[in-house]
């Protein structure tokens, strides 16, 4: 599969006569937006804000983040299988709008979204505080089902990237990124799988590769480049800091940085997505076929990635612990769970085998984030989402939680530069 | 006190010593799929059992399948 | 340029201030001008910018007999020195004497705000009592050690005199305290990653970020001998509440716990309870809560004689992403009233 990713820079973004890019700036037309989202009559009403880096903005309660993408050749859509029509992708011409967001917005159930401030303390710790904004904020018709709800605001979501996406379509981007796993001829390069797991639990804690739901399906074997073209996407929002955003699939940063150094020091060999599920059985299951999975392309390595914490912990040391005992050498990508004042137990589960671990931070660290001139979406759920508690917004409106939060701090795909260190 | 939990590894970790594997995650002592009496009648087996578990002596930690 | 000069007091037990053995030990706390005993080459060691400026001496067995009176003395003596840095020790292997140590810093820490330090052997009970709140320096395990020791503690006072950052427990030598502190660092997650991996294939040595940890074993307690007679009582981790979740418990970090009254009821149903646990799907036990917390069950065995009683109250957290400490906490509590009411056992139920 040979697939070129065409970036095009946006540096900007403000509302317009028509969805189109001039100078590294996206105008978007607001009520062509707004219409688009309210094609789905299970939503009731839509709006649409703009943010941009450095601008005293929060936006909460942040569901899912997506990245505008439009496949310009090669087969198949972005998203296949949920919006786009289910073939394979990866390969031919994908051009990317870096630097741009859809953002969706609007309460689901009330604890599972996060906060993104686009200026200030808690701008360090979120990634899409340095990319130019389109908040979506939808509201569902009333006595709408929980499931309906989620999945309207999904699409919706990944409607809007996709359209936004189209307005790139015939551009000549200002970058080239190549991807293709070239025949690597140097044997002594070790042989590096990904394991890629994602959570699948239920009702706002899913994920859907190729439209399939995870938790249905056995682990498997994709190319990288299929995720650039959106085949992973998020249906799940908990917690901010550490769910993998649809963005970030279409990102992810292990394959990137495998990637780069194909060919140089490594042999990437292929990726190996799994399931986060809610039985014993099922769990065992997954880790089984992932770990055999990773021994039978002929893995030396692997490293392995965690959605979510808690119970998803075991996954990743079942993971770790069947890919070791097949001689393959592992590191995993963790985030901590230490409580306030660093000092609780990270992990809920640990096994030797275990002794390669990158952290990706405490989540529960404590942060202060000042009040915002203006907020996208509601302040109040503050108080209910994961990471924050009642009486944790201040009077002046500014926030005291815990950076579980902000949207992406804390993410397991290694995506940030935040590390946690023991004193 | 005897644990009733899905995630027996997790369990074991915090240092459960009586511990019954419950059914999923979201319902540990139900099964939604299940017609209603049959369910009631599940949650009944799992509550005896973790009774059962509470009246054994139990020198390390035990996890309690059948 | 000469160094910046501070103020310290030094923590010695009655046999390294030279005022007895074992028959002194009951001596109550008392404070002396200069260095005593080990703090006079402690001093050597600080040269022209540390001075010694007390010594607090309380008798091991006084101290351990009168914890809170004998830390409050502490206190209390050493205050009007105005130290900026208070040491203690070195323990050695001695139990009582590392304790005391501990217990002195932890106190002037918390109480005077002056930054402190002691030193003990790795085995000495007192290290993991303290080492969480106190710099604790790793010394031999007998007074053998103290040419050895008594560098490393100047060493370290004297970064603490002059307001020096501490760095890491390897680079400053002392005994790991188990926090976990945030940094931002120059790679991504992921690069750091795919570097670990590569120095593991190649069999070079790396470091890890994040060291697995070994658990705490609790001993079990013992059987139910009479079930018939027996209260049990329900606990959970799923954060099942009343509609409406009264008392506002937290869908994560849960810094409470909450105990309802199900004196008079049967069942729980979707009208009058829910949950409030943000880490699952929470359809299947807002459908049923029996689902979570099996009361319909109990009552069933409570009615039929299996159990004697179900027992009044309930108790409730969340167990998503609560810390390990809150939970010990509500866990303690908990068991405590769960004591006082005289229940048998517990069924804990987890999502």
């Amino acid at each position: 599969m040979h697939l070129e990713l065409g970036i095009i820079k946006i540096k900007d973004v403000q509302f317009g006569e028509e969805a189109v890019i001039k100078d590294g700036v996206l105008y978007v037309n607001k009520n062509e937006l707004i219409a688009l989202a309210l094609q789905d009559d299970r939503l009731s009403e839509a709006d649409v804000e703009l943010a941009r880096p450095g601008e005293e903005v929060r936006i909460i309660p942040v569901k899912d983040v997506i990245e505008p993408r439009v496949k310009v050749s090669g087969s198949g859509e972005l998203f296949p299988g949920v919006i786009g029509k289910m073939e394979t992708v990866g390969s031919g011409r994908t051009n990317v709008l870096r630097g741009a967001a859809i953002v969706t917005v609007g309460q689901i159930i009330g604890f599972q979204e996060g906060l993104i401030d686009m200026s200030g303390p808690g701008s360090q710790y979120s990634p899409f505080s340095q990319t130019n904004n389109v908040a979506l904020i939808l509201h569902p018709i009333d006595g709408l089902n929980p499931y309906a709800h989620e999945q309207a605001v999904r699409l919706a979501g990944l409607r809007a990237a996709a359209y936004l996406g189209k307005a790139c379509k015939d551009m000549a981007p200002d970058e080239l990124e190549v991807y293709e796993l070239s025949a690597v001829t140097d044997t002594t390069l070790p042989r590096i799988a990904y394991v890629y797991p994602m959570l699948s639990e239920g009702l706002l804690h899913d994920t859907y590769l190729y439209g399939a739901d995870v938790k249905k399906i056995l682990p498997t074997l994709i190319h990288p480049n299929e995720v650039m073209d959106g085949a992973i996407v998020s249906g799940n929002c908990v917690s901010a800091c550490d769910k993998h955003t649809t963005y970030h699939h279409l990102n992810n940063p292990v394959i990137k940085e495998l990637y780069r150094r194909h060919g140089r020091d490594l042999n990437f060999i292929g990726v190996v997505t799994t399931s986060e599920n809610i039985t014993m059985a099922e769990k065992e299951r997954a880790a089984d076929h992932a770990s055999k999975l990773v021994k039978f392309i002929g893995a030396e390595g692997a490293i392995i990635t965690e959605e979510g914490f808690g119970n998803p912990d075991t996954d990743l040391m079942m993971l770790c612990k069947r890919t070791e005992a097949y001689g393959v050498k592992t590191v995993m990508i963790t985030d901590e769970y230490a409580g306030r004042d660093g000092s609780s137990q990270s992990l809920a589960d640990a096994v030797p085998q275990a002794d390669a671990v990158v952290s990706v931070g405490n989540a529960n660290e404590v942060i202060i984030l000042p009040t915002m001139k203006h907020i996208i979406g509601d302040l109040k759920p503050a108080e209910v989402i994961a990471g924050g508690f009642v009486g944790c917004v201040t009077a002046g409106g500014g926030l005291n939680v815990e950076i579980q939060s902000i949207m992406g701090a804390t993410c397991q795909l290694g995506f940030g530069k935040l590390t946690a260190r023991g004193y | 006190m005897v644990h009733v939990a899905t995630i027996v590894p997790i369990s074991l970790t915090v240092g459960a010593n009586r511990i019954v594997p419950a059914v999923a995650i979201p319902y540990p002592l139900g099964n939604p799929e299940l017609p209603k009496d049959e369910e009631r009648n599940l949650r009944l087996n799992l509550v005896k059992k973790a009774l059962r578990a509470l009246q054994t002596k139990v020198e390390e930690q035990t996890v309690f399948e059948k | 340029m000469a160094e910046k000069k501070y103020r310290v007091v030094h923590y010695l037990n009655q046999f390294f201030a030279q005022i007895g053995g074992e028959a002194e030990a009951n001596i109550p706390p008392l404070i002396k001008e200069g260095a005593v005993g080990p703090g006079i080459p402690l001093q050597q060691s600080l040269g022209e910018g540390g001075k010694i400026v007390a010594t607090m001496v309380c008798g091991d067995t006084y101290f351990a007999e009168n914890i809170e009176t004998a830390v409050e003395k502490v206190v209390e003596f050493v205050s009007p020195y105005k130290p900026d840095v208070f040491v203690a020790g070195p323990a050695f292997t001695a139990g009582r004497y590392g304790i005391a140590c501990g217990a002195s810093c932890a106190a002037v820490s918390k109480k005077l705000g002056i930054p402190v330090v002691t030193a003990m052997y790795e085995e000495n009970p007192a290290l993991d009592l303290y080492r969480k709140e106190v710099y604790i320096i790793p010394s031999a395990n007998s007074v053998r050690g103290m040419r050895e020791i008594i560098p490393k503690m100047a060493g370290f006072v004297r970064k603490l005199g002059l307001g020096q950052e501490i760095g890491f427990p390897q680079e400053d030598g002392y005994f790991p305290r188990g926090i976990r502190v945030n940094q931002f660092v120059g790679r991504t997650g992921a690069e750091r990653a795919i570097d670990m991996l590569l120095f593991k294939l190649r069999g070079e040595p790396f470091q890890t970020e994040y060291s697995m940890p070994t658990f705490e074993r609790i001993p079990a307690g013992p059987p139910i001998k009479d079930l018939r007679s027996a209260t049990i009582a329900l606990v959970t981790s799923g954060g099942i509440v009343p509609w409406g979740n009264p008392d506002r418990v937290e869908a994560a970090s849960a810094s409470k716990f909450a105990e309802y009254n199900i004196s008079e009821v049967d069942d729980l149903t979707a009208d009058a309870y829910q949950t409030c646990h943000g880490g699952y799907d929470p359809v299947y036990a807002n459908d049923d809560p029996d689902r979570v917390l099996p009361l319909d069950a109990m009552r069933v065995l409570e009615k039929d004689g299996t159990i004697g009683k179900l027992h009044d109250l309930y108790y409730v957290t969340v167990g998503n992403a609560t810390s390990v400490a809150n939970s010990q906490k509500f866990g303690k509590a908990i068991a405590e009233k769960l004591k006082a009411a005289d229940v048998d056992g517990v069924i804990l139920t987890s999502t």
